[in-house]
């Protein structure tokens, strides 16, 4: 007993320590975010005169509402097609079976270890062919088929868990594949759905690669993106930069804080499947 | 499929029973009609998927190849040039350089979490649940959560000249040591990878302590009884159970290592020098400001088949035996 109690002890401690050190950077960017404008801010130091109206001089100077819009606008042409066509495909691998399904989860797999750098630059010549460079579609359409590994991956492994007897029984109902699809397995793979519109959001918010090589307008990439092109503008101006990038973050920390248990369940589940 | 193929399994069947016979082309005939349903229609689900999937990745991916394989400047005529780019990959001393600044990063990314992820999850297993736990969990999933540009931007501040690093070095005494991390030549690439692990450290964490969690009680109470200490316990029953977890962290954070590209863009942008260009930054780099995109291609590849190289044989190792 006794030992398990120092035990018990020294893991908080360590959990202690670890807890801090991962939010130091936060605290420290807070901290010089806080001072004032012009001034040279050192590692951590509370501001006698907090500046709060950083934030609003770095909302004005990097265009946020124009980026939010921007990214929202990604982010709704990337996540409900990519969701909605990955629990399809999901569903005739995992449920229907289709012949030849496995050569075509095969040719996913391959997939899911690619670094994005590996297709970049023919995509660049692509989207330029199509004409849609420096356009949003120039992000959101690569996006969805990049995610495809992945999301396929997860909604298949959702739907071959599912006993094939269900869809039988709808089927002596007479309902035909599309009914069966959307009154019955779709409302029961609703949790699957929901982790992966999680993951989906915060990984189209946070991309960085394609959005500059792909689109040279910053008001016209996802934040991550957004946030390189500000960095490079207001890189010596470390407050205002602190104040910026805070500010971009926050959206990603309220999904996750509102969302963190499906989200901690689905990064666990989704590293553990991948 | 014909009427003979669906008779054919009669004469091994069974024996002449008559009253199976009216059954029997029902059932030759219910799984043809199965098949239709699931191959017409199902088809018909998966291809929106496959159509995109073909279309921005396979597609892209087929012309890395081939590109990889000419001189081309993006705009005029691409000449054959065979294996010349992959020669120049392998013999240029500066792209060899680039490839080891990705495999030593796998240290920082890949090594460094697991092992100490290690280390927090066996001495933490008992404290997972309850409120403290949450806290915990949530906090340690923040770096996973925030874009790794932000999380880049924060770790330059920190790591500057005027940082919190230098800041507390002063503090304790060893001033002389303080240095702008990421500036240096010595220190540029180590300073980058702990970026790296401060991001990755709290996935692998949560994914041992998850993992931990799942280890029969029973276990540890036999190897007391035998009378191993914490480190015996650790080496026989923690570390093979968790097999599965370490293989999953490893292969997450090997890649995350190898195609590493936002914190190296934003923190130092390679430099100084080429101290922390990673392949990610250099393919950038040659195929849109050198406009060398058949060199541009042929480390892409190389960086694929590397990932590929690292990532399998874990798999095969911490995957194969449990099934």
């Amino acid at each position: 007993m006794n030992l398990s109690r120092r035990e018990n002890l020294t893991g908080r401690i360590f959990l202690l320590v670890l807890v801090v050190v991962t939010l130091l950077p936060f605290v420290s960017m807070l901290s010089a975010a806080l001072q004032p404008r012009g001034t040279v801010p050192s590692g951590l130091a509370w501001p006698s005169d907090p500046q709060w109206g950083n934030f609003a001089d770095a909302f004005t100077v990097a265009n946020m509402g124009a980026l939010l819009r921007s990214s929202l606008l990604i982010v709704a042409g990337v996540v409900p097609v990519s969701v909605l066509i990955a629990t399809m495909a999901g569903f005739g691998l995992g449920q229907l079976r289709v012949p030849g399904g496995r050569i075509v989860f095969g040719l996913l797999l391959l997939g899911l270890t690619l670094p994005f750098e590996a297709v970049v630059t023919p995509l660049y010549y692509q989207m330029q062919d199509l004409g849609l460079l420096n356009t949003r579609w120039a992000i959101i359409l690569p996006l969805i088929g990049l995610y495809m590994p992945f999301a396929v991956f997860w909604m298949r492994a959702h739907f071959s868990n599912v006993p094939v007897e269900l869809s039988e029984a709808a089927r002596v109902d007479g309902s035909s594949t599309w009914q069966l699809f959307w009154r019955v397995q779709v409302p029961l793979a609703k949790p699957a759905i929901a982790s992966l519109t999680i993951l989906m959001f915060l990984w189209t918010w946070n991309q960085f690669l394609l959005a500059i090589v792909l689109v040279d307008d910053p008001a016209k990439r996802t934040m991550a993106g957004a946030l390189g092109a500000f960095q490079g503008q207001w890189g010596t101006d470390l407050v205002l930069l602190c104040a910026g990038s805070l500010l971009i973050l926050t959206p990603t920390l309220i999904v996750f804080l509102i969302f963190q248990r499906q989200f901690i369940k689905a990064l666990i589940q989704g590293s553990l499947k991948g | 499929m014909t009427s003979a193929f669906g008779s054919a399994p009669v004469g091994r069947g069974d024996p002449v029973s008559t009253p199976a016979r009216p059954t029997r082309p029902s059932a030759a005939r219910a799984p043809r009609k199965r098949w239709a349903r699931a191959g017409g229609t199902g088809w018909l689900f998966v291809l929106p998927a496959v159509v995109m999937y073909a279309a921005f990745v396979l597609r892209p991916l087929v012309l890395t190849i081939q590109y990889s394989f000419y001189n081309w400047n993006g705009i005029g005529v691409a000449r054959w040039a065979g294996l010349d780019n992959y020669l120049t990959v392998f013999t240029d001393s500066d792209l060899l350089k680039i490839i080891g600044n990705a495999l030593v990063l796998i240290v920082f990314f890949s090594f460094v979490p697991v092992a100490l992820g290690l280390l927090v999850a066996s001495l933490v297993r008992r404290i997972t649940t309850g409120a403290f736990g949450t806290v915990v969990r949530t906090v340690l999933f923040l770096p996973q959560v925030i874009p790794l540009v932000a999380a880049g931007i924060a770790w330059s501040w920190l790591l500057s000249s005027n940082g919190l690093i230098n800041q507390l070095l002063r503090a304790v005494g060893l001033g002389g040591v303080a240095r702008a991390w990421l500036g240096d030549f010595d220190t540029a690439l180590p300073a980058v990878g702990v970026i790296g692990a401060w991001v990755l450290l709290g996935l692998c964490t949560i994914l041992l302590v998850t993992g931990m969690s799942k280890i029969d009680p029973a276990l540890y109470e036999a190897a007391r009884l035998d009378g191993a200490g914490p480190i015996r316990e650790f080496f026989a029953v923690t570390l093979p159970s968790l097999r599965q977890e370490i293989g999953v962290c490893l292969t997450v954070t090997i890649i995350a290592a190898l195609a590493s590209f936002d914190i190296v863009y934003i923190s130092t942008s390679g430099g100084p020098g080429l101290q922390t260009t990673v392949p990610g930054l250099e393919i950038y780099r040659l195929a849109f400001s050198q406009r060398q995109v058949g060199l541009a291609s042929a480390l892409a590849v190389v960086l694929m088949l590397l990932v590929l190289l690292c990532v399998l044989p874990i798999q095969r190792l911490t995957r194969g035996d449990k099934s």
